[in-house]
């Protein structure tokens, strides 16, 4: 094991990114299709301050992307959820296969 | 190997783990518990980078807010107890294919690329430094950034009042009949 530095902490970004696509691509339940989108953006916010801290650590343009990038998921997590109880209401399912009246 | 080595790679494992068992496990409420655990995982890596300010807001807004919403809507919209439905096996394995096929790539990509190692001083920032950055409006600053994230929140409040807000009583039971039409005619 050598000691960590900023390749470790990419390697658990881009684990951390993959494993939220995983969840993407094989969930069909909206609410855990949005823990998944939240796995995602945790890893972009994760590689943000790694390049901060390693690269630029005179600098912190990394970390207020981080705070905006969280700022904007909380936001982002509040609508959808919005939108998800709504579906409920009227489709008693949170599935996304209930979710294509659009289509028609 | 020091101590901080040890605390940084069972931080990772921690995080990794219960990141994998959040998508694959089938009971929901686990899920997000599991979620919760990686949020947690990941401040303690911005601990760990001595980032506390950021941890400080990670683990209010995540593990505090969101992971929070999302049980509530879990329990919201869930029977209790209930399994989500198996997956088709086709389905798994493609996308275990093409996201392990990714991960492959970018792992090559960071590994090859030579980063630059910085020479100015570490330092970590002070909550003082970021406030004095963030509202600075003279170059390097990042008062029209907060702005516009202030004029994002304020948009998100009204859609969310807009959405739940209920409507009338026979526009709802109207709308009900011709959504539970739809699947017929088709």
């Amino acid at each position: 094991m050598t000691s960590p530095g900023l390749e470790q902490i990419l390697f658990i970004s881009a684990a951390l990114f993959f494993i939220g696509m995983y969840g993407f691509f094989t969930r069909r339940n909206l609410i855990t299709m949005l823990m998944s989108i939240e796995l995602i953006l945790n890893s972009v916010n994760l590689n943000f301050i790694a390049f901060n801290k390693y690269v630029w650590p005179d600098k912190m343009d990394g970390l207020f992307f981080t705070l905006f990038i969280i700022a904007i998921a909380a936001a982002e997590a509040a609508v959808a959820i919005a939108i998800i109880i709504n579906l409920y209401r009227s489709h008693q399912s949170v599935d996304v296969e209930s979710a294509e009246n659009l289509k028609y | 190997m020091t101590g901080s080595t040890i605390i940084f790679y069972l931080l990772a494992a921690l995080t990794l783990v219960s990141g994998v068992l959040s998508v694959t496990t089938r009971h929901i409420f686990r899920a997000a518990i599991y979620l919760l655990f990686t949020l947690i995982g990941i401040a303690g890596i911005y601990f760990w980078m001595q980032y506390e300010f950021i941890a400080a807001v990670q683990i209010v807004v995540y593990a505090g807010g969101i992971a929070v919403l999302i049980i509530f809507s879990i329990f919201l919209t869930q029977q209790a107890g209930e399994k989500l439905p198996k997956q088709k096996m086709e389905r798994k394995i493609f996308s275990a294919l093409a996201v392990f096929c990714g991960f492959a790539l970018t792992m090559v990509q960071v590994l090859q690329h030579e980063f630059p190692v910085s020479v100015a001083p570490v330092t970590s920032p002070s909550v003082n430094d970021i406030g004095r950055q963030m509202l600075n409006v003279e170059e390097s600053g990042f008062a029209l950034p907060f702005e516009v994230i202030s004029m994002l929140l304020l948009a998100a409040m009204v859609g969310c009042i807009v959405i739940a807000m209920r409507e009338k009583r026979e526009n709802l039971n109207t709308e009900q009949k011709n959504i539970k039409r739809i699947p017929n005619d088709t």
